[in-house]
């Protein structure tokens, strides 16, 4: 599946003094606080992280409140889905209208009956619906099912995807692996150029996070700044 | 008999056609606004030409969708103002609106949030309580459509749901009718099983779900019933109870605690308090007479001044705060039953921790930690107490919150019925451990305010044993273990603990120390019987947390009879100094005990039941009066906070 990545980022993370005799929590709990939501910094939602805090000595944030900076290294599990990436994920509601998906578990998706190519037709049997391939019968998409589909949108607020099966390569995940050579190699050859174009990305995060400046990820509101105000500010 | 069945059978068969028809007809209408064909009056169109499905009036709906988006926005217009129909709907127009919310339903994907904002507000703004059930479950129906179909519409769809917790204002006397509280149940039960889809199919629905519910919090400043305000915390104790629990019920206790607390400071201090402040917590209990005497004074002032505003907003926050102790307290109950008691307690114990402690003088807030603890004594009752002597002991906490600390613990261990009496001496050891360290290292005299959080615990000490000694001397280990604490060195300590402690508990306690003979009161102690001095109670500094016993009886009609069963009045508490004066007065005196309490079993056993078995047999002071009719002078409230005549249920 792609939209995956890993990263090694270069942090300070701002904490208040009253945490400082428990440093290795606080940066925890700060970074947690990132957990499956869309960060612009990391350019995508945190999955997860390993930190490793660089010497014991911090940096006091001049002003009012004495936050004081510690740096840390960290290896960062990223999640951003772009357009026409291959994605899966569960079948969790199926309708003629729609098929709704979790995606890796925290991510909704639909592919809204316009976006399933002519293909599949919804099919009711004994009170269960279900999309069946009208060329490929044991081709199906029920309950239950893992589906491969073509990112159309992500929503980055709510975590939202809209997808698509227009694609040949896509559909039921399992019936794709074993019956459909050419479509799977095919799509291996996609999968592969993708990933590389991804391992790519992860190296040039990698190197940008190593040369430039550490980014830091204080979550005092007095030092943040929201994406609309940047906007206005601009 | 066999006609009138056949009777039934035709009606039953017209009913059926009729409804059928009232359904070809609203497709009918539909298709017609939708193609922008006014029905026009006296206009007929043969039923049987008109048959659509589902799926086909939904295609017109998306028809009528995309031509708004082109600007061509009548047939648009036509299925907003259906929408729009609320009031006395008559058959059709149930109908319709059915048939319009399904069509929808089926449509949500061709919904744009630019185009289409009169619908989305429209539908947002429809309230199920205005609805059958037929179109409750169509709406709702197409909420989670909605909601899962983009996540533009998230919130729009949780918002609109949460709005739904609460019924409109026209519908409040409705509520206290059999049907209202059917109604009630029939829209609560949809809005919370919508809730559970659209977080079955958006995982991340229940993070925004726990930011809509608290913006959407009835305000306490807002001028709706407060009737309203206990229904929301209904649904979000629901929540908490329901298939989300997991994941939003931690934000939901905490919220619902918050708001406890809030009414709870808002029932000022100053309408409990007995201005005497040398009239000890023990007296208070016990002047049973006095007190409803005080009571019905008090009750004679409100019915004479019914225009003080401030008495009768008192009255309505105390109703408020009663309804919403009994809604936390079954709540608690229901998640003992299903075995989630600890994971709210955890949740408790936090909450406790940054709000209720913290709280200036709580009267009752407090109380939702000592139900939570009777339930489970073992495990949540051991960990409150626990927990509050590790803030006690822990330096790096504010003195004022160590202060506070100790106050709960001694007035917790002192109240539960359900704590053991050696539990009660193992924190009762570990107090004196840390007051004797803290004595060593001083070498100062007398300060009050310096050594305040050490005559806090000594007092908590002396205010424990005042309840408990003569429970605890009942076990032969304990007795040892009390004989052995080194309480007379530290109350010989230069810094003077009895003249600054509270002089009704250093009374108490030394009466009682000197009848169970843990050490030499007369020779040591020549304070006994000597009032108040200058200096006692001064390290409560302004707040008077020297005075601050949170667990006195408890004061809120509905909601005491969770709390009565579990509490330890001082009137039930047996002195051992009172056992010597029986011994010395003889058998006489003791067949009059007995009446008593057999007198108090008959009128009400409610509280003795639970107790332990030493307490069980008391005799209670003063004699005049019998334990059934002290009990019913507990239940007087002896403030001037008047019992709530709350609706048992809403």
């Amino acid at each position: 599946m792609e939209g995956l990545k890993i990263g090694d980022a270069n942090l300070v993370v701002y904490l208040h003094p009253s945490k400082s005799n428990n440093v290795s929590d606080a940066v925890a709990t700060q970074l947690s606080s990132l957990l499956f939501k869309f960060n612009e910094s990391l350019d995508g939602v945190l999955l997860a992280y390993e930190p490793d805090v660089l010497g014991n000595l911090g940096t006091i944030l001049p002003g009012i409140h004495p936050y004081f900076g510690v740096k840390l290294k960290s290896k960062l599990l990223l999640f951003n889905p772009k357009p026409e990436m291959l994605l899966e994920g569960k079948v969790v509601k199926i309708s003629q209208q729609a098929i709704h998906m979790i995606v890796l578990g925290f991510s909704s998706a639909v592919i809204v009956e316009e976006d399933i190519r002519e293909e599949f037709r919804y099919k009711i049997k004994r009170g269960k619906g279900s999309y069946v391939s009208g060329s490929q019968k044991k081709h199906k998409i029920k309950f239950g099912t893992i589906v491969r589909f073509l990112v159309k949108s992500f929503d980055e607020e709510v975590l939202h995807l809209s997808g698509s099966l227009l694609s040949t390569n896509t559909g039921s995940a399992s019936w794709l692996h074993t019956n459909s050579e050419d479509v799977s190699q095919d799509n291996s050859n996609t999968k592969r150029r993708k990933e590389d174009e991804g391992r790519d990305n992860i190296v040039e995060l990698s190197k940008r996070a190593i040369s430039e400046e550490a980014v830091p990820l204080n979550t005092n509101p007095q030092t943040k700044k929201s994406k609309k105000r940047k906007g206005n500010d601009s | 008999m066999l006609l009138s069945r056949g009777r039934e059978k035709e009606r039953k068969r017209e009913r059926e056609r009729e409804r059928e028809n009232n359904k070809l007809r609203s497709l009918q209408l539909i298709c017609c606004i939708i193609m922008g064909v006014q029905l026009a009056e006296g206009h007929q169109v043969e039923m049987s030409d008109v048959n659509y499905t589902d799926l086909e009036v939904s295609y017109h709906v998306r028809d009528a969708l995309k031509s708004a988006r082109l600007g061509q926005s009548d047939s648009y217009h036509e299925l907003i103002g259906v929408l729009h129909h609320t009031e006395r709907l008559a058959p059709d127009e149930v109908a319709m609106l059915v048939t319009s919310l399904k069509a929808l339903s089926g449509a949500v994907s061709y919904i744009d949030s630019d185009h289409h904002k009169m619908l989305l507000s429209s539908i947002s703004g429809m309230s199920l309580w205005n609805y059958g059930p037929d179109v409750m479950d169509v709406l709702v129906e197409l909420v989670v459509a909605l909601a899962a179909v983009s996540g533009k519409y998230l919130h729009l769809c949780l918002d609109m749901l949460v709005r739904n917790f609460v019924p409109p204002l026209s519908f409040l006397r409705l509520l206290q009718q059999p049907r209202g509280l059917a109604k009630k149940e029939q829209v609560l039960s949809r809005v919370h099983t919508a809730l559970k889809e659209i977080a079955d199919l958006v995982p991340l629905a229940p993070l925004r779900l726990e930011q809509v519910v608290k913006e959407r919090m009835p305000h306490r400043s807002s001028k709706q019933p407060w009737i309203l305000s206990v229904i929301y915390v209904e649904n979000m104790l629901r929540l908490d109870g329901g298939a989300m629990g997991d994941l939003v019920g931690r934000t939901m206790l905490v919220e619902v605690i918050n708001r406890i607390v809030e009414l709870d400071v808002e029932i000022g201090w100053d309408e409990l308090l007995i201005d005497d402040s040398n009239k000890g917590m023990f007296e208070m209990e016990l002047e049973e007479g006095g007190m409803s005497s005080e009571a019905e004074i008090g009750k004679e002032k409100i019915s004479k001044d019914t225009s003080n505003q401030k008495t009768l907003s008192g009255n309505d926050v105390a109703e408020h705060l009663d309804l919403l102790m009994v809604f936390i307290f079954e709540h608690l109950n229901l998640c003992y039953e299903s075995g989630r008691l600890d994971q709210v307690f955890e949740v408790l114990l936090l909450s406790f921790q940054s709000t209720v402690l913290h709280a200036y003088k709580s009267k009752f807030s407090q109380f939702v930690m000592f139900y939570a603890c009777s339930l489970d004594p073992e495990n949540c009752g051991t960990r409150f107490a626990n927990m509050l002597v590790d803030i006690y002991k822990n330096s790096t906490f504010v003195l004022e919150w160590r202060m506070g600390a100790v106050s709960y613990l001694a007035s917790y261990l002192s109240r539960a019925n359900f704590v053991s009496a050696s539990y009660v001496v193992t924190i009762v050891e570990s107090l004196v451990d840390w007051c004797l360290t803290y004595c060593k290292s001083q070498k100062g005299e007398t300060n009050p305010k310096t050594h305040r959080v050490f005559y806090s615990g000594i007092q908590a000490i002396m205010y424990i044993l005042c309840f408990r000694m003569r429970s605890a001397l009942g076990v032969p280990c304990n007795e040892t273990k009390l004989s052995l604490l080194p309480i007379r060195a530290i109350l010989k300590h230069s810094l003077n603990p009895l003249k600054v402690c509270l002089p009704s508990i250093v009374h108490e306690f030394l009466q009682q120390a000197k009848a169970a003979r843990l050490f030499s009161v007369a020779e040591d102690f020549p304070l006994l019987g000597v009032p108040e001095s200058e200096i006692s109670g001064d390290f409560g500094g302004l707040e008077r947390l020297d005075m601050f016993f949170p667990f006195d009886p408890y004061l809120l009609k509905n909601s005491d009879r969770f709390i009565r069963p579990n509490f330890i009045y001082w009137s039930m508490v047996r002195t051992i100094y009172a056992d010597d004066d029986e011994d010395e007065d003889g058998d006489q005196s003791e067949g009059s005990i007995d009446e008593d309490i057999e007198d108090g079993g008959r009128d009400d056993d409610i509280a003795l039941d639970e107790f332990d078995n030493s307490l069980n047999k008391m005799s209670i002071t003063p004699k005049s009066n019998g334990f059934g009719s002290r009990l019913q002078g507990h239940k007087q409230m002896p403030s001037r906070i008047r019992p709530s005549a709350c609706p048992e249920s809403l």
